[in-house]
């Protein structure tokens, strides 16, 4: 919605009432009625948070004992200990962190140079760079899965950091949200800093980055979560223990056949130590997650 | 839209450099790649290769089990946008009521986003599980029905549409409370001194106001659904039983990878590459009614 369509609107006769009126309360219980409903929603959306949690905390006959049981238990610190140790968790967690933190750096520093140079120069091929970044939009890993995966072969980047984040870094979001933000910003401030005798440079890294952090901000949130879950590229491009991130990880410590211990009670001490970082994130950057989330994609 | 204001013959070119690398040589080169491939027959090493025009793809379009995994992407993507789409716009539209704890509730549904499909599915995966699961458990005393996803394949196919809908319930969410939030209040008065009650000021006023959102919800649940969806097919059912969960992702990455039929996989990839085109051509004519409203 925007103001056009608020003007349109109250044009057409609706009483155009103060925007922010006060709260008001006509029936108390409709009130109620909403939080029950949504206190009953929440449950069911946390729930399967909740019940992972819980058999984390578990041994295995509580974990396979009828009927279940859906409370807490005390055997949380041996649990996580033992995944943790079982599957090299604390390798995983930081071929992940170093995934995410990269993708996402990389992401926004690359975006944010060539968004500067399409909006504030003019050049042979402009029009060009634009379009191609907009088509890569319709290229997701999918669609050229085995060609990529012989390019990054022939690179020699099996198996490395550069081969798991360099080719992730190529971003049309990224980079027509830095576009758009930097057509917001007046063009007198351009001119004032050239009269001061800034160059482009100067200008980028003097006037431009300092307005820029909170875009940049909103971007990390969101490419964090970006680079720490994606799972076919890891997949693909590594085979080796020592490149392993944790979501491709945890598959394999699923029990499949009849004959492996259900220790179901790991897998979910392994899902939560795989969850919490991406998780903490949104819940401790709220603000900055939802900026990035609905901007990045308009 | 742009604004000229730097002259510089080469600092231009070497502004825009390492994005134009990555995108030729990471999405450019491969993408051509594919089309070339679908157009040939490649032995398994890829040492030989022979043109064989079309064949790849009439073999692919004369195959039962690519119509199969065809099927299944749309069963699963558009059962994955409806249940993501519609219950976030009701738990939306119940967040943003004149209540307070508006901040609260939005943290305690934003964040199922955060975790990864492949880490959901295996969440569910225990969830659903035939022997321990805790739905299998209470589904028992309603039903002498045996809901095995490793059995059946319906069961396979609803264990893995409810898990990635759950990660994908907050992005939603995020988006419509923005969209509600932006409704003016004087808007929904005069439809409650009109005599509207609750669900009739949703229905006629609050819906068709956030229709451009649903619509890009819808389009861009389906690109989700369709494209990254991979992970918590590989992670909790392979595609299987059978062929009751193979999308058609994870049968392009079956035939080119382990079946190493890269000329199959080329053809897959071009048809995905047609699908993906037609949702962002869709999603980019609505992104355009947006910016003429702004």
């Amino acid at each position: 919605m925007s103001a056009v369509d608020v003007a349109r609107m109250e044009r057409a006769g609706v009483r155009a009432a103060v925007t922010d009126a006060p709260r008001r309360w006509r029936i108390p219980w409709s009130a109620l009625l909403v939080h029950a409903l949504l206190i009953a929603c929440i449950a069911v959306v946390v729930f399967p948070l909740y019940f992972a949690f819980v058999i984390s905390t578990q041994n295995i006959q509580q974990v396979v004992q009828r009927p279940p049981r859906l409370l807490p238990s005390t055997h949380l610190p041996e649990n996580y200990v033992e995944a943790w140790q079982k599957s090299d968790m604390g390798l995983m967690l930081r071929n992940s962190a170093v995934m995410a933190v990269t993708v996402a750096v990389g992401k926004i520093v690359i975006s944010m140079l060539s968004a500067f140079a399409i909006v504030y120069f003019e050049f042979r091929g402009r029009a060009l760079c634009f379009w191609m970044i907009f088509v890569t939009l319709m290229l997701p890993v999918p669609v050229r899965l085995m060609s990529t995966y012989e390019v990054i072969g022939t690179l020699g980047w099996l198996n490395s950091y550069q081969g798991l984040t360099v080719p992730l870094m190529a971003s049309a979001t990224a980079t027509f949200l830095f576009r758009q933000f930097y057509l917001t910003i007046p063009n007198e401030l351009a001119e004032a800093a050239q009269l001061d005798g800034a160059g482009p440079l100067r200008f980028l890294f003097r006037f431009l980055l300092p307005l820029s952090w909170a875009n940049i901000a909103a971007l990390f949130v969101v490419l964090f979560i970006f680079g720490w879950n994606q799972y076919l590229w890891p997949l693909m491009i590594t085979n080796t223990e020592a490149m392993r991130t944790v979501v491709i990880g945890l598959e394999q410590l699923i029990p499949r056949s009849g004959t492996d211990l259900p220790t179901w009670n790991l897998i979910m001490a392994g899902a939560m130590m795989a969850l919490i970082p991406p998780v903490a994130i949104i819940i401790f950057m709220q603000r900055w997650f939802v900026k990035g989330l609905v901007e990045s994609e308009k | 839209m742009h604004r000229t204001v730097f002259k510089s013959r080469w600092l231009p070119y070497a502004l825009v450099a390492p994005q134009m690398v990555v995108t030729v040589l990471f999405f450019f080169w491969p993408a051509l790649k594919s089309l070339q491939l679908s157009l040939y027959r490649v032995s398994p090493f890829g040492d030989k290769s022979t043109f064989t025009g079309l064949d790849n793809f009439t073999k692919l379009l004369t195959d039962p089990a690519y119509y199969a995994s065809v099927l299944n992407s749309f069963v699963f993507s558009g059962s994955v946008t409806v249940l993501a789409v519609v219950t976030a716009l009701v738990l939306a539209g119940l967040a943003t009521q004149k209540i307070r704890g508006l901040v609260i509730y939005r943290t305690l549904l934003l964040w199922p986003y955060g975790i990864a499909p492949a880490v959901a599915g295996i969440i569910f995966l225990f969830i659903f599980h035939p022997a321990y699961g805790i739905l299998p458990y209470f589904l028992s005393f309603v039903t002498a029905y045996d809901f095995n996803w490793l059995l059946k394949g319906w069961v396979a196919m609803a264990l893995v549409i409810v898990a990635t809908a759950w990660t994908h319930l907050g992005y939603n969410i995020a988006f419509y409370i923005a969209g509600l939030l932006a409704i003016p209040a004087s808007v929904i008065e005069a439809a409650d001194v009109d005599g509207a009650g609750p669900v009739r000021r949703f229905v006629s006023i609050v819906f068709p106001l956030v229709s451009p959102i649903t619509f890009y919800l819808v389009v861009l649940n389906m690109v989700f659904a369709f494209f990254e969806s991979f992970g918590v097919i590989d992670a909790v059912t392979k595609g299987g039983p059978g062929q009751s969960t193979e999308i058609m992702v994870y049968k392009l990455y079956r035939d080119g990878f382990i079946g190493l039929n890269l000329g199959s996989s080329g053809a897959q990839s071009v048809i995905l590459m047609a699908i993906v085109i037609a949702l962002t051509v869709l999603q980019f004519r609505f992104a355009e009614k947006k910016v003429t409203y702004r």
